[in-house]
């Protein structure tokens, strides 16, 4: 079939910031989706505001907006560029949101603007559950029992007539916000309040209980002629009762016979045509009765998912790219299978390996949380791992999460069996660990079973290992060839084997090598082996035949960041791409390694060649030896390869750029105090403690109040500012969970100090800053958790060049090749260096989309020997004239108990940006962006104690006098109540709860105020400088026609 | 139990064995759909034939018997990456290892599938011999080159066997049409998509005479898949001067071996592909229709048909989209029509199912066309 010819310019509609639920997937399709279209030589216009995505470079759209995704400011960008047509299906919820808000709204008619892809209708019918359920139960295919319900009496009359457990659901929410299970009257009315405040629409859903149940997924695709084919199926080894984001999962699916698999496909395409899915990828969920094998539709997504791009890299099939093609007009069978060359993308993948995805969660930055996983999600991102076997890709999936941990492994709890019967009834992120104590303890897979409703295949996989782990046991020092390699092909890591056999690592190195038992690497190549592929795209694992091709190029291996965390996102995806590009424009062969199947780093087109494996050090260092490269990349994927340095550099391999013993060195708070005092630089005082004794004696000497932390640690963790010497104590006795080999680090903390972060890049004789930047908030709150302003506002000339100063001393006398951030404070009119990071920062994007230097790149370019001055570092006159603003995103909402508090450690998930001629609307995008209301008139409330009130008032009156209250909680005596009433009825605007660092509770109703307006978008400032940037940012509101 | 595959240029690969204590031989092909073992191993098509399966884990749901391809286990054994003890499906009556043992056959697992599918990928089909029972590489060899003169095992095969399903369904007195049915070694599936279009199927073996179908008078003739080279076949029986008789007189409609008798019967030749085509996803391209319409088909042949010579006769309805191989034909006036791939599926995606009906549409017309005569 011809493209579409009437169309020429084709609008792509972002998904914005990072949160729980819209991972990078997104950059991933977006990114592919772009690069499509402009193969087959249409424009792209595209709009996003997370400037930490490859899909926002200018080298993927033809033009680029940085802009807030609201339905104002699409509109105006479609005046501004009249694009012909718009592809909603790339941007996740997000972006499928605002397309149906522009259609319904009427700009896509004014503006005529077509929709490719998927239209309105289809939307609506799929998203509208009863619609949806009528028109499934039409076709003759079963659903859920239950219903929408718009009132509270309809909620309780429904539950009537269903039966307990019910679920409870909020409609339109990323990830199921403001839902959840009710065992009974009292739990259902606490969750319906909950969910028809989340609801975006006046409705909520009821339905009956499907917990337990399997529950399956189908990514499917279908063009315009009609040709449907499934690209895989995922079966979750959670059942039903789990959100398929917090479920582990496993593709393809293991427990289903042909009759079954078929029916679900065949509903699948029944459903997709009779609902109007035009063309594109999309995905359809199904559980199953695993008693009676009744089968029931539970939702379908018309559009690109997390879950379409974990299977395009679980089975090498580019799911967006295709839907991009299709959308113009192409059928399958006229684009090319690109892993084949000799077959068309109108084929259904088939493989021959095994691929486990499990989910990373970091419950502990949100302490409150009880950890308890339902169908709301809560994990912040995924490793997937593959293998030959189902045993192989869990044990090595396990370690994927970069969380010490070395294949499957036990809670490390001496329960009994009364505590283990009740924990596997719960599902928490540690259900796994329990289950493997509750096969210790003799539990049987039947018992398992019904305490936990995982499948029996699944547990006899896992009962396997146990076994596996027995013999192992048992033979001690005397391991056999057989044992050992069977162990290997099991997924057990060299650390397991020699924990289980009492013998030492090296020991059980050596016995591999002895055995000659080698690791083999298999090709992803769609057909399990039955053509000959040629993608470039690997995985571990033990057997007769390794697929590996290595080439004699000079190679460069880029080490990945492995799953998202908090502290460790997408950001750091950005900086491998870029280093990707920068060494194959200098002739390389660049060869990535990652384990994050949301990232576009995993996308093989990206690379020369790509292994999804663990960032651990055995999975790596199997690879660096296969491989033999020039090089290993590990500054530009965040802390996961910096920890990787030292057993890389140990086995002989080139680290390219800042090598191992400079990181030492700047990670290392004695090493590094020292340079300091050698190159007079000032700094926090500090000291550090290896117990709570020793961390006495230094606050002593270096004064209250100080910032407690433990060493080598991302995005914070662990860390607190404590006032006293019994808030000293507490923070060793309770907070400090890491391990005690590794000291505590004390700093002075420096009240009240503006911060500054600086991204350079060091060629070793010169550096080169693009930017300083400068945060909104005040020292105290963690640099990813404060907004931070390109150029820095406030900074002195004298200031300026101190730092500029600073820099290079600390870059030339660390070494430094390649990039490096270091932050700095502005106490008492004096500059001090707070940290410095010799790798690749958060911030890098921003600098980079903000000064249009492509920072990870050039950084790549020095490690590979090219100097400063041979790189474009002319930053254009456009950039310097207008101002920059990242602003922080948090998923607070989706952790309702917690007290939505800003402190050192950092909790924020994801990031805009927004840029402007005009301070003052740079400051009222990037809120808005970030999701935040902003008003046109209301009440700031302030919570704090009225010894500070007067501070705060100054500013809101200097800027906020009109139209606007301030007013003091403990002053007024507001009911609880009637707070809440006027926060959900946007009369209260902003709340100001002056900082706490305290480790004890907050006030009770301060937390609660809190965590209510969190839910309702409203801002909670913490500091001066914040209440005055949204202050005007609400004034520009107020301002603006 | 340890176990031991033997392959014809000498390659020894060591695993496991699950089932009965066994030593088989036979042609080695693989397949690469990630269900549906139960349906491959009892389709009678594959008898002769050890299957490699490339899906990772095979046996998860055990065995159902509901979804049998025919009374029994027709691969001579089979050969997976692993294997599961324990079904976990709510249909599952055994194991997979209890069902072979009940077959007294075996399967061949541990070992890396992968190298096996690319090996005959690359080589071509391999014949191979597995034991549970003898380890000796010369002695295996021995008798896997005795074997080999044994191994084209087709319908003949299965009669000797005495596995006759011949004209014995009565339950389907009252649909409307009657089909006779040639059964090579028929799919159940076949039967049942049949069944459920109002078709009385009436089984008849390889050698049946043109007499014995005339005698039941049927609306349509159909021809079905089975083992083996087509070519020996026809060279075993005189079943192609039977259709030459029967071709022009009734509707017909060939699956597979069926359709590659019906080229065969015309005259064309068949042809044996490097490793042929044993999967579940399969793309091929209706040509017979004016939109870009691709089917995922279910394909289990070692033999294609070439028609290049007889265009004059065949339109070509099917061309396999990966390789242009030839999928599907109708005879340009009779009502005679063949796939060279399975609508019925079992397993696999029922995209195809469609052409079924159009083989029932052949018998109404023509019954039309009758009663145009006889009112005439």
């Amino acid at each position: 079939m011809p493209k579409l010819i009437d169309i020429k310019k084709i609008l792509i509609i972002g998904s914005g910031p990072i949160q729980i639920g819209q991972g990078c997937e997104f950059d991933y399709s977006g990114t592919q989706a772009c690069l499509a279209l402009r193969d087959e030589g249409y424009e792209v216009v595209l709009i996003n505001s997370n400037p930490a995505t490859i899909m926002t470079d200018k080298e993927t759209a033809d033009k680029v907006y940085i802009e807030p995704l609201t339905h104002e400011f699409i509109c105006k960008i479609i005046e501004l560029e009249r694009p012909d047509a718009i592809l909603p299906t790339m941007g996740g919820q997000v972006g499928l949101n605002l397309f149906m808000e522009l259609h319904k709204k009427g700009d896509l008619e004014k503006y005529k603007v077509k929709a490719i892809g998927v239209k309105a209708e289809t939307v609506d019918k799929a998203e509208d559950r009863r619609e949806f359920k009528s028109l499934v139960t039409s076709l003759g295919y079963d659903v859920v029992r239950g219903d929408l319900v718009s009132t509270k009496e309809q909620a309780r009359k429904l539950a009537q007539e269903l039966s307990y457990p019910l679920i409870i659901r909020a409609s339109f929410t990323l990830g199921g916000t403001g839902g959840g299970i009710a065992f009974d009257e009292n739990e259902f009315e606490k969750l319906v309040d909950a969910a028809f405040s989340a609801s975006e629409h006046a409705e909520i859903s009821i339905e009956e209980s499907i917990i337990g149940w399997k529950e399956y997924e189908l990514e499917v695709m279908r063009d315009r002629a009609g040709n449907f084919v499934v690209i895989c199926g995922i079966e979750n080894v959670n059942p039903m009762g789990v959100h398929t984001g917090d479920s582990v999962t496993v593709a393809p699916c293991m427990t289903l016979t042909d009759k079954e698999y078929q029916k679900l496909r065949e509903c699948s395409k029944v459903i997709f045509k009779e609902i109007g899915m035009e063309t594109g990828g999309a995905n359809i969920q199904f559980a199953i009765n695993p008693d009676n094998g009744r089968t029931v539709v539970i939702e379908m997504n018309p559009r690109v998912s997390r879950s379409s791009a974990l299977v395009s890299k679980a089975t090498g099939y580019p799911i967006a790219r295709i839907s991009a093609k299709l959308a113009i007009g192409l059928t399958l069978d006229e684009i090319k299978n690109e892993i084949t060359n000799v077959t068309s993308a109108a084929f259904e993948p088939t493989i021959d390996y095994v691929v486990v995805k499990i989910p990373r969660w970091d419950f502990d930055k949100y302490n409150d949380v009880d950890g308890k996983l339902g169908i709301q999600m809560k994990s912040v991102g995924e490793g997937l791992a593959f293998g030959r076997s189902f045993k192989d890709a869990f044990q090595k999936a396990w370690r994927s999460l970069e969380k010490n941990i070395d294949g499957w492994q036990n809670s490390k709890n001496k329960f009994s069996v009364n505590e283990l019967e009740n924990l596997l009834q719960t599902p928490t992120p540690a259900l796994f660990s329990y289950i493997k104590d509750a096969f210790y303890l003799g539990f049987s897979i039947d018992k398992i079973y019904e305490l936990t409703g995982i499948g029996k295949w699944f547990l006899y996989q896992l009962q396997e290992l146990i076994h596996e782990e027995n013999i192992l046991t048992q033979s001690n020092s005397e391991i056999s060839r057989s044992i050992l390699f069977q162990a290997k092909k099991d997924g057990f890591s060299n650390k397991q084997i020699a924990n289980l056999t009492k013998n030492s690592i090296l020991k059980i190195e050596n016995l591999l090598k002895e055995f000659s038992i080698k690791p083999t690497f298999k090709m992803v190549d769609t057909c399990a082996g039955e053509f000959e592929a040629q993608t470039p795209y690997y995985f571990k694992t033990y057997e007769e035949q390794n697929d590996n091709r290595i080439s004699n190029n000079k190679k460069i291996v880029i080490l990945g960041s492995g799953p998202n965390r908090i502290g460790q996102g997408v950001e750091f995806d950005y900086s491998c791409v870029h280093a990707v590009k920068a060494v194959q424009e200098l002739g390389y062969e660049a060869i990535l390694i990652n384990s994050n199947p949301e990232t576009v780093s995993t996308d093989f087109y990206i690379s020369d060649k790509l292994y999804m494996e663990p960032l651990v050090e055995e999975d790596i260092l199997d690879i660096l030896t296969e491989e033999n490269p020039y090089g290993v990349f590990i500054q530009f994927g965040g802390q996961s390869p910096l920890k990787l340095a030292k057993a890389i550099e140990q086995k002989g391999f080139r680290i390219l750029g800042t090598s191992y013993s400079a990181i030492e060195l700047a990670e290392d708070r004695n090493l590094f105090g020292k340079i300091l005092t050698k190159l007079s630089i000032k700094a926090p005082a500090f000291g550090t403690a290896m117990c709570a004794e020793d961390a006495i004696g230094v606050a002593n000497r270096i004064n209250y109040p100080v910032l407690v932390r433990p060493s080598f640690v991302l995005g914070g963790k662990g860390m607190a500012v404590v006032f006293n010497e019994s808030e000293l104590l507490s923070y060793f006795k309770n907070a400090l969970k890491i391990d005690s080999s590794k000291p505590v680090l004390i700093d002075k903390y420096l009240e009240n100090a503006i911060e500054f972060d600086v991204d350079l890049i060091c060629d070793g004789e010169n550096i080169f800053i693009p930017a300083i930047m400068e945060h909104i908030e005040e020292a105290g709150i963690h640099s990813g958790d404060s907004s931070c302003v390109i150029p820095s506002y406030s900074l002195s000339q004298n200031n300026i060049d101190k730092i500029n100063i600073i820099s290079k001393m600390l870059a030339l006398e660390l070494k430094t090749i390649g990039l490096m951030n270091i932050q700095f404070a502005l106490y008492q009119n004096e500059i001090y260096v707070l940290e410095v990071n010799p790798r690749s920062s958060r911030s890098v994007p921003f600098v980079s989309k903000a000064t249009e230097i492509p920072m990870a790149k050039n950084a790549a370019f020095v490690c590979l020997g090219k100097k400063i001055n041979e790189l474009n570092t002319n930053i254009p006159q456009h950039c310097l004239n207008k101002f920059n603003i990242k602003v922080p995103v948090f998923p607070f909402q989706k952790f309702p108990d917690f007290t939505p508090v800003l402190g050192p450690e950092m909790r924020s998930i994801g990031e805009v940006m927004s840029s402007s001629h005009d301070f003052n609307e740079m400051l009222y995008k990037g809120y808005l962006s970030a999701g935040l209301k902003l008003n046109k008139s209301g009440i700031v409330l302030y919570l704090g104690d009225e010894s500070k009130i007067e501070n705060y008032f100054n500013i809101f009156h200097s800027i906020l006098k009109d139209n606007f209250d301030f007013i003091s909680y403990s002053k007024f005596k507001f009911k609880l109540e009637e707070i809440k009433y006027k926060i959900k009825n946007q009369e209260i605007i902003m709340i100001i709860s002056p900082l706490n660092f305290r480790i004890s509770d907050n006030n009770c109703e301060v937390s609660e105020i809190s965590k209510y307006a969190i839910q309702y978008k409203i801002p909670v400032l913490s500091t001066l400088r914040s209440v005055k940037a949204f202050s005007i940012a609400t004034l520009y509101n107020t301002m603006r026609s | 139990m340890q176990a031991i595959l033997l392959l014809e240029d000498g390659t020894v690969v060591h695993g496991q064995s699950l089932g009965a204590t066994c030593e088989v031989s036979g042609e080695i092909v693989f397949n690469t759909a990630m269900t549906g073992y139960e349906e491959v191993i009892s389709d009678p098509s594959y008898l002769g034939q050890i299957v490699v399966f490339t899906t990772s884990h095979i046996g998860n749901t055990g065995i159902n018997y509901q979804d049998l391809e025919s009374s029994h286990m027709h691969a001579e054994a089979m050969i997976c990456k692993e294997i599961s003890q324990i079904p976990d499906n709510y249909r599952a009556k055994v194991s997979l290892d209890e069902y072979l043992k009940k077959q007294n056959k075996c399967a061949l697992f541990g070992i890396d599938t992968r190298f096996l599918t690319q090996k005959i990928r690359n080589e071509g089909c391999l014949k191979g011999i597995i034991s549970n029972i003898d380890f000796d590489i010369k002695s295996l060899t021995k008798k896997l080159d005795s074997s080999k003169a044994l191994n084209h095992k087709n319908a003949v095969e299965i009669y000797k066997n005495n596995n006759v399903k011949s004209i014995k369904n009565t339950s389907n007195k009252n649909k409307k049409y009657k089909v006779a049915v040639f059964d090579f070694g028929i799919k159940q599936g076949i039967l049942n998509s049949l069944v459920a279009l109002n078709c009385d199927p009436i089984l008849f073996p390889y050698d049946c005479s043109a007499e014995d179908i005339k005698a039941i008078q049927p609306d349509g003739l159909f021809f079905s898949n089975g083992p083996g080279d087509p070519a020996q076949l026809a060279n075993d029986s005189k079943i192609l001067s039977v259709m030459q008789e029967l071709l022009p007189l009734f509707p017909s409609f060939g699956i597979c071996l069926g359709h590659q008798l019906i080229g065969l019967a015309f005259g064309a030749k068949t042809k044996k592909l490097n490793f042929g085509h044993h999967a579940i996803n399969h793309p091929v391209k209706i040509l017979d229709r004016s939109e870009s319409k691709v089917l995922m088909t279910s394909q289990n042949h070692n033999y294609i048909l070439d028609i290049s010579e007889f265009e004059d006769i065949f339109n070509v309805t099917h061309v396999h989209l990966n390789d242009g191989t030839l999928a599907g034909i109708r005879h340009k006036n009779l009502p005679v029509f063949s796939v060279q791939f399975h609508p019925e599926a079992n397993p696999g995606p029922r995209d195809a199912e469609y052409i079924f009906k159009e083989f029932i549409n052949d018998m109404n017309k023509n019954r039309n066309k009758n009663k145009d005569v006889i009112n005439a």
